[in-house]
Formats: C-alpha cells, structure tokens, sequence
C-alpha cells in the first residue's frame, strides 16, 4: 500500500503540526511517537497522562433487527463473552471466535445506552469483523459502521482529574464502566478503560469535534500526545495481548490467557462458535499457552524470537517482546507448552542465533492501577 | 569524518578507523536502549554485520563501512546504550577497525556529501 492510499483520522493534522513521525499502521497514517520520543512518552504516561489518537480502530454500533429490543442474544454467537448479562452503563472485553475456536478479533463491547450495544474492534480486522457479525447476525440483528466518530485514549494516574474539568460524570465512573454523555458541546461516548494498565479513559467523539477535544485535553499541562510506539511498550508492560501478534486465528482465548473473556454462562451453554475446542481446553487439553517472559541478559527478544528449554530444545516462539521502559530491562509475550508454564520455570530466547536466559514471570509485567471501586 | 549511505561514519587515525552511526541514524531509531559492539581480534569485511543497536521500537544492524580487523569495540555502551543518542558522532562511538584497506575510505562520502543524501531521503 502506498502513502497515498492510506487514510487518515480526524487529527492527522494534529498530529503533523505537533511533529508527530507518521507510520502506516491498520491501513491509516498514524503518529508512532511525537517529538519527546518513545521511551519519554511512556514514561509520561505512567506518571502524567498521556492522550492517544486510535481513530483507526472500528467503533460500530449493533442493534436488534425485527423487534428485538437487544441484539445482545445474537450477538453471542459470534463472541464468547456474557453479553446478556452485561448491565446498562458497562463494558466487556470479549473475543470473536471463528468455528474452530481461533481469535478473529478482540474488541470491547459497551451498553452506553439504550440504542443497542457499542463495539470497539481493532483497525486491522474491522472490515473482516463487521462481514462475519452482520452474516451470523442476518435477520437479528444489523451492524451500523459509525465512520464519522473520532476515538481518544487519556491514560495514567493524573488522567481522571484531567478529564473531571471537562466531563464531571466521568469521576464517578469505574473501570469498564461505559456511558453516553454531552461534553464539549457534543454526543460522547466515556468509557473509564484503555490499553496501558493504567487508569484513564476512552472517549468517542464526532469526527468534526475531534480536533476540539484534542487540544483542550492538551491545553491542561499533565497531557502530552503519545504515539502508537508507547502505546505498544505500555500495553506490553500491562501484559495485554495485541491482535496480528499474540492473538491470532489459531490462538484461542484459553491458550491466550483470557479465560475471563469466556463468560461463565457461556461455558455452561456451549452455545458460540468453537465452544468444543474452548470446553476441551478448559479441562485442560492444552499443547500451548501464553508465557510471560523476563529477559535476563543481552538484547530484547522480538516477535518471532525462538523459545528453548534450558536443555536448547526449541519449545516455542515469542509474539512480541521489546524494552519495557518502566521496568529497564526486556520483556516479551511467546507462547510455550504448560509444562513450561509456571511462574519461576527458567527458559532461553533465542536473539539473532544466541541463547539468553529468561525466566516465566507474572502477568502483568507491571501493576495495574486501574480504578475499581471510587 | 567520512560517511556510508547505511548511516555510519567513519574517522581515521593513523591505521584505525572509529566507527559510530549519524546523528540522522540515532534520530531515526530513537531510544537505544541496547548495543551489541564487537570483540577486539573480529575480522570483517566493508558491508558485513559489525554490530546491533536496538532501540524501543525496532532492531537495526550497523554494517561495517570499512574492512579490517576490530581492535576495540566500545564496552561503555552495553551500561549506557543512550550515549549512541546523546553523542552519536563522538562518545557514542561502536568500534575501532585496523584498517585492511585504506583505499575503502577514500570511496566514502564527506560531509557535504551525505548531507546531499540526506537531503534525498
């Protein structure tokens, strides 16, 4: 795909006049970092706020076809989370499986109001995922692509005294809590969620306002714009899986750690696309799962970096991996056999050919603080 | 100085050459956070992987501009890879290459030369 292919979002311009070094990303000319850098960026983050563009991502709406009030029921045979239960006001992280239990997408589902359910689906996927929902769906329930709102992450522990100034209601929201409101003189959709670990929030908003909002979050002094290279180290940090990387069509939810994306209702059911292999990797057929890897020596280990036993036999491969900038040394995401699994089992990344010793740790990398009670 | 279209550079003293990338190079990777220098007694050939920088996005290979044998890599940056940042055309120096062939030096760029190429890119 050439530059001139690619699209841009409300705030492209934004993002140039800010100096911002723009990267093809999902299709979108996007900002990979501004002027302060990554490593700055990040750690502005964790300590500040930081306020992302992710207007590439897929923000849709779906709702009952033929009288159906809640297009919830219909929804769930695509995805794996309880979205029945889901209460007005909240959101769910969920997958989209296909029929043999392989992650076509990750996205965030919302009941903000009353008019149906909100998604949030990656850039990437968002054509492929709006086809297969509107398919499976068809007679129940319609998908409407709202192409014309714009979406900003403020993220970190001074984002939700930012965000009081404009929006009052979103200091009495928690995490994956999710709510239609007016503020800045628009329709908004605030949900209190993101993707670094970190508190803060998501704020969807009509493309012709983006800009607008944009530079009065960035007029208050703790907001600097992060780009998307920040983005990732922060949501590597919080030992968030990417889709394209750690998530993929053969990867399910179990394998992946996101047990919790299976709602409990469901597993009891069987009642979605690849509910046989889920229910046969839940009592406990697994050949591979998530690892979460400490780097102790040499250089980082990148996607695609072999994983070996301490012996050298290679047992799997890492999915994405870099320099966690608030930890100062490596870290990466692979995927290993359970017995290689456990916290403390002592394992070897293979980096341009050299073997370096890692050790299996927690997840996530780093504590996150997200807002659960006020 | 003396420069390669790979974005390294190059300064000789007597037989030896140090080598370091530009500060257009260690603008574009950004953040180093990890370098992989040579050991003394290496021999490599002009072209040939001489060592790693990786910064928080990426892992980029810096290529030897000259061939010879490497008498010092420059072990300070394994404990401060940001030197390749803060001063890529002097302390943050990767290695120095007792030269095979002096000639190779001749053929790279000056400095109004690659800042011609620069202005290319």
């Amino acid at each position: 795909m050439s530059d001139q292919d690619l699209k841009k979002t409300p705030l492209y311009d934004a993002h140039v006049a800010a100096g911002a070094r723009m990267v093809p990303f999902a299709g979108y000319s996007m900002p990979v970092q501004y002027k302060d850098g990554v490593l700055k960026e990040h750690l502005w983050t964790r300590e500040h706020a930081g306020l992302f563009d992710v207007s590439h991502m897929g923000q849709a709406r779906i709702r009952g076809a033929n009288g159906e009030t809640s297009p919830a029921k219909a929804f769930e045979k695509v995805v794996s989370a309880d979205y029945q239960g889901l209460k007005p006001g909240k959101q769910r992280y969920g997958v989209l499986l296909n029929a043999e239990g392989g992650i076509v997408d990750d996205l965030m589902t919302a009941r903000p109001d009353d008019d149906g359910l909100f998604v949030v689906v990656n850039g990437a996927c968002k054509d492929n995922d709006y086809a297969i929902i509107a398919r499976e769906l068809a007679g129940e329930a319609t998908v409407t692509r709202l192409e014309d709102r714009a979406l900003l992450a403020l993220q970190g522990p001074e984002a939700a005294a930012v965000l009081a100034a404009h929006i009052p209601e979103a200091a009495q929201m928690v995490f994956m809590d999710a709510r239609a409101l007016t503020a800045f003189g628009v329709d908004v959709i605030v949900s209190r969620s993101g993707y670094t670990g970190e508190d803060g929030y998501e704020i969807s908003a009509p493309a012709g306002a983006a800009e607008r909002v944009w530079n009065t979050l960035l007029a208050d002094a703790r907001v600097r714009p992060i780009g998307l290279g920040a983005r990732d180290s922060l949501r590597l940090e919080a030992g968030l899986p990417l889709y394209g990387h750690d998530l993929d069509e053969t990867v399910s939810p179990i394998e992946a750690g996101l047990n919790f994306a299976v709602g409990k209702s469901r597993r009891e059911a069987g009642d979605y696309l690849g509910a046989d292999r889920i229910a046969k990797e839940l009592a406990g057929e697994l050949t591979r799962v998530r690892v979460n890897l400490k780097v102790l020596e040499g250089a980082p280990a990148r996607e695609g970096a072999e994983i070996a036993d301490e012996s050298g036999a290679i047992i799997g491969r890492v999915t994405s991996g870099g320099f966690a900038p608030s930890l100062g040394y490596p870290i990466a995401i692979g995927f290993a056999p359970p017995a290689f699994a456990g916290l403390g089992t002592k394992l070897k990344v293979i980096v341009r050919g050299k073997p370096a010793a890692a050790e299996v740790v927690a997840s996530p990398f780093v504590p996150n603080r997200y807002v659960r009670k006020l | 100085m003396r420069f390669t279209k790979d974005h390294e550079w190059v300064v000789v003293e007597g037989d030896v050459a140090t080598v370091g990338i530009t500060a257009y190079a260690a603008e574009q990777l950004g953040d180093v956070v990890f370098v992989e220098v040579p050991e003394a007694g290496k021999t490599v050939k002009q072209g040939d992987g001489l060592a790693v920088v990786e910064s928080v996005k990426a892992a980029s290979d810096v290529y030897a501009p000259v061939s010879g044998e490497v008498v010092e890599g420059n072990a300070e940056l394994s404990d401060s890879p940001e030197t390749v940042n803060a001063l890529p055309e002097s302390g943050g120096w990767f290695a120095k290459i007792k030269l095979a062939n002096p000639a190779e030096v001749d053929a790279l760029m000056d400095r109004d030369a690659y800042e011609a190429f620069l202005a290319t890119l």
